[in-house]
């Protein structure tokens, strides 16, 4: 990380100069820029233009804060395959601050943070993982001796934009379940004069993650967002519509079961709580570890880790998802309506009953006076 | 209330309440309502057995989201239809949707029809059109049910679908309601909501068709409502 550091003082290097100064070769970097536009989708025209921008432009410095999170959108990142993230970290971003990575490094790498949004004043990205707790001014995290809500304001304020790593900085995730005591709230509620891009999950994809960073670098702006904020080529469709199980679903051919024969065949998981219809993310086609898996192949049905509130939204072995009824009593839509409908007949047939009574008891002329 | 020029038989003559597009409407979206209500449930919770065999030799649960999907779209162009009508035609085919609020006499007569359905009062009111619980009940519960059905139930369909339903509705309602599940367990619960509905409806129908002093069940079929005595109010 020192070379990164002192990188930064210097006249800023172009990722082709990076590179070759690292070792690469001038065919080693082609094939890189060839595999990153097959990472990304582009046609093979667009191997020459990542080259291009590569040779001419200055990396891009990056400073990524943590705030209440697992650090689970770091493990993943560095598990992407194409591009590698040793390839984004060393030759494509310029990764100024990362507090997990620079404990040891003390004052040191908290100076960073004043430096660079002075140096390169909307020319940074603010990456965030994890979110603030807003709740007793925001002690509940509490990083270089001050509340993270304050450094992620600060530092967000020259940044080009941000990006929000994981369901915690899109959407509150584990802590803003309820009751959410820490009052955590996702980052877009505290940063809003920036433009934000969303990439939900628990973690997020990998090759997601280095995408998504690959596209900013590449065409020198952000991806194109859906309504919610989201990269749209990662999150514009549902698990469920790519899902090599969904034939299964339309066949109304369903596990019942954990060990029973749909199981085995590989049925759908519809009835055992999956949360592939209602899940935007790219498991089903990007899948996970460089293309091996996901949740569903593995048997497991989704449990909506991309979605806002997932955690509320349980349990995760269940169609239907409970609501809070308050009194901590929890149901279902069916067991809420079933229960009102059979209250609504019971109290048809007291009233009928009462009518009839009436009915045929009245006094003649009374009601119907001719 | 008895305007003192009005005879005996003008008050008994019968009026001409629900014109042939409201009635035809009226029974399209009844059988909608069943159909989307049993196909929606099975689609929440499809509840039948194990089925085995390749996907190619069933289409199940694809053909129940078929008749889902069309029902819906009967139910919905139905609704719009009635919604013109209701600019068009006869002051009868607006009281579903216009309450007649800020008239004293609609309040009065909406607790009357209260103490009537509480066994309070033993004479029924004399209505051409429907009375005050009536016309809320069809507007809170079933009037806005519907829409509500029609924009979420299509904001689900669209995030399959795309096209117009997801510019239309998809866009703005689920992030509205927080996500794709919120929406889905909205939808669900008020299928129950309509239900309500609709058990209501049967039953005080046909109460009001014995009970009342006019006709309750034949008037959605023939259109005209006759009176069983001669007074005016």
């Amino acid at each position: 990380m020192e070379g990164e550091i002192i990188s930064v003082a210097d006249k800023p290097q172009t990722f082709y100069e990076l590179m070759r100064a690292q070792g690469t070769s001038r065919r080693s970097f082609l094939k890189f820029c060839s595999l990153t536009a097959a990472a990304l989708g582009l046609e093979p025209v667009y191997a020459d233009k990542i080259a291009h921008a590569m040779e001419t432009k200055p990396r891009l410095p990056v400073l990524w804060l943590h705030g209440l999170e697992c650090t689970c959108c770091s493990e993943s990142f560095i598990r992407s395959g194409n591009p590698l993230s040793s390839d984004v970290i060393l030759k494509m971003i310029s990764l100024d601050y990362d507090d997990t990575l620079m404990t040891a490094a003390g004052h040191d790498a908290e100076a960073i943070l004043d430096e660079i949004p002075n140096k390169y004043p909307g020319e940074y990205i603010l990456a965030v993982e994890g979110n603030p707790p807003l709740n007793e001014d925001g002690m509940y995290c509490i990083i270089g001796g001050k509340p993270f809500v304050e450094r992620l304001k600060s530092v967000a304020a020259n940044a080009k934009a941000v990006i929000a790593w994981g369901a915690c900085a899109s959407w509150g995730c584990v802590q803003a379940a309820k009751p959410n005591p820490t009052q955590a709230v996702p980052i877009d509620k505290v940063i809003t004069d920036k433009p934000i891009i969303k990439v939900p999950g628990c973690p997020p994809i990998a090759e997601v993650m280095t995408g998504v960073i690959s596209y900013i670098l590449t065409f020198d702006r952000l991806p194109e967002l859906d309504s919610r904020g989201r990269p749209a080529m990662f999150y514009g469709q549902r698990i469920h519509d790519k899902c090599y199980r969904r034939p299964h679903f339309d066949a109304g051919e369903f596990v019942q079961s954990w060990d029973d024969e749909g199981a085995r065949k590989g049925y759908c998981l519809y009835k055992m709580g999956c949360k592939g219809p209602t899940t935007y993310n790219a498991c089903s086609t990007v899948r996970w570890n460089g293309g091996v898996s996901f949740p569903i192949q593995s048997g497991h049905g989704c449990i909506g880790c991309s979605e806002e509130n997932f955690w509320d939204n349980g349990p995760f072995y269940s169609r239907l998802a409970n609501i809070g009824a308050g009194f901590g009593i929890e149901a279902t839509a069916d067991q809420i309506g079933g229960t009102a409908a059979a209250a609504a007949l019971a109290g048809v047939a007291a009233h009928a009953g009462a009518s009839a009574v009436k009915h045929f008891t009245r006094k003649p002329g009374e009601g119907d006076k001719q | 209330m008895s305007a003192p020029d009005t005879n005996t038989a003008e008050v008994h003559a019968p009026v001409y309440v629900y014109e042939l597009p409201v009635r035809l409407w009226h029974w399209v979206t009844a059988p909608c309502i069943i159909i989307l209500a049993a196909t929606g449930y099975l689609i929440g919770n499809p509840a039948w057995p194990l089925i085995a065999g390749e996907p190619f030799h069933h289409y199940i649960m694809g053909d129940i989201r078929f008749i889902h999907f069309t029902a819906a779209y009967i139910l919905g162009i139905g609704f719009l239809l009635r919604v013109y009508w209701a600019l068009v035609g006869n002051r009868y085919a607006r009281e579903i949707f216009i309450l007649a609020v800020w008239r004293k006499s609609w309040w009065h007569e909406l607790f009357q029809t209260l103490r009537w359905y509480g066994f309070q009062k033993s004479e029924p009111m004399r209505e051409v059109g429907h009375n005050p619980v009536a016309q809320l009940a069809i507007f809170a519960v079933f009037v806005l049910g519907v829409i509500f059905q029609l924009v979420t139930g299509f904001a689900l369909y669209g995030e399959g679908a795309g096209g117009w339903a997801h510019t239309l509705f998809t866009s703005w309602v689920i992030p509205l309601l927080g996500g794709s599940m919120e929406v889905h367990t909205w939808h669900h619960l008020a299928m129950w909501y309509i239900l309500l509905f609709v058990i209501a409806h049967i039953y005080l129908v046909i109460r009001e068709d014995v009970m009342s002093r006019q006709t309750m069940v034949s008037t959605m079929i023939s259109g005209w409502r006759y009176f069983k005595d001669g007074k005016s109010s």
